[in-house]
């Protein structure tokens, strides 16, 4: 497969180099909103849309930036231009779905300081994507964070039901978990024909 | 609310010595996770990156905590933000400038410490109310605490993943590396093994302590 294909660039950041469990991006809200699968699902679908909106506005600033050789201001304006997404997604649930809105609620805010999302602006920047790869790439992206975050509430749900250790409280339990998670994803370093 | 003088509690070594073990900002407070994990595959990685983390941590937080009377109480995070973005951006030159080859090996995750959710949440939970050589020792301590979960975790995926220690050899070539450690799931691994640890060492203490009383026992351990 072609390494500028959008298809491959789509399911590179979704399956083979997943955010996750292969970047370690995003990884706060994987370990703190994964406890229920519906709030994990909401979630994956607020921090998609950001992801989405950040990344085409990010592709445009940095065409501004680099016109005026101002490449040292990327980052601040990156951050400042992702708190601002944030704060644009939410006026706009509130005004025309406040039903998904009160369902996001505490969420919202919390997308700001996701690493994933700036992760997302920043490697598009390096690898040098343009817009259409951009755009694929920050679905691919979103929807691998989705994935990922769902999976493991899942999994944290069934863990509930069982009888364990009283040493696998809270964070290490779900460290382990995630680590299991990480190698069947390895599985598909294959895919493609490219480790990338 | 300025001319009401607050007595603050006076500087003691426990404002220094809380980042370190009782409140570390990874083993404790999962903060700052996503660092943490992706470039603790080498210890010399591991360094790097605390030295940066420091950095950042020590220098926005002394000048937030400085300008915390005149930075507006509705637009602080934001402030907070454009501040420690400043910080980052210089310690990204400066790696870049003294270790080029450092700089390639940590790629995005130097410009990722602006959401480092340590840094921001410090701003926010101290240095936006303590004062400046208050913030700067816990800031200091703080920093300390997570240089210290970072080497605990670059040392054993290094070690076990590669049979070094920043390049030296350590074990024979009879050693065959656990490739797994250094690849990304051995970063959660290993992280949920020192967690396990901790756990069980703690446990260990309450089970002690509780063997006097053994009629206690249930409503302790259920915790």
């Amino acid at each position: 497969m072609n390494p500028e294909s959008l298809s491959f660039i789509f399911l590179n950041a979704f399956l083979i180099n997943n955010f996750v469990l292969a970047l370690f991006l995003g990884l706060c809200p994987f370990v703190g909103v994964s406890a229920k699968r519906d709030t994990a699902f909401n979630m994956s679908l607020a921090t998609i849309f950001v992801m989405f909106v950040s990344s085409t506005c990010a592709y445009g600033i940095n065409l501004v930036l680099t016109k005026f050789n101002l490449e040292f201001l990327r980052l601040i304006s990156y951050i400042a231009l992702i708190a601002s997404a944030v704060q644009l997604v939410e006026m706009i649930l509130k005004k025309f779905s406040p039903t998904l809105f009160r369902a996001l609620g505490i969420f919202l805010p919390l997308i700001t300081t996701n690493c994933a999302i700036l992760g997302v602006a920043l490697f598009q920047t390096s690898r040098e994507y343009d817009f259409f790869q951009s755009v694929a790439f920050s679905l691919g992206a979103g929807a691998g964070f989705g994935l990922a975050i769902v999976l493991m509430a899942g999994l944290r749900e069934k863990l509930e039901l069982s009888n364990l250790p009283n040493i696998t409280q809270a964070a290490a339990l779900s460290m382990m978990l995630a680590g299991i998670l990480s190698l069947t994803f390895m599985g598909f370093s294959g895919l493609g024909g490219s480790t990338a | 609310m300025t001319q009401l003088k607050k007595i603050e509690p006076p500087l003691t070594m426990d404002v220094f010595t809380a980042g370190l073990w009782k409140e570390n900002p990874v083993f404790v407070m999962m903060l700052g996770l996503c660092p943490t994990l992706a470039v603790t595959n080498t210890l010399e990685n591991s360094l790097g990156m605390s030295a940066a983390t420091i950095f950042v941590l020590v220098g926005s937080n002394a000048l937030i905590s400085a300008l915390r009377h005149l930075i507006p109480k509705q637009i602080r995070i934001i402030a907070y933000i454009i501040i420690i973005a400043t910080f980052v951006t210089i310690v990204d030159y400066l790696i870049q400038a003294i270790s080029l080859d450092l700089h390639n090996k940590l790629g995005a995750f130097i410009q990722l410490i602006v959401v480092n959710c340590l840094i921001l949440g410090r701003a926010e939970a101290y240095a936006s109310k303590n004062s400046f050589t208050k913030t700067v020792v816990s800031a200091l301590g703080m920093g300390l605490g997570f240089t210290l979960a970072l080497i605990a975790l670059g040392s054993v995926r290094e070690l076990l993943g590669a049979g070094q220690l920043l390049g030296y050899q350590i074990f024979s070539s009879n050693f065959e590396p656990w490739v797994v450690m250094i690849l990304p799931p051995g970063g959660f691994i290993v992280l949920g093994a020192w967690l396990l640890l901790f756990n069980y060492l703690q446990q260990r203490k309450i089970d002690q302590l509780i063997v006097k009383d053994q009629a206690s026992h249930c409503s302790i351990s259920s915790n």
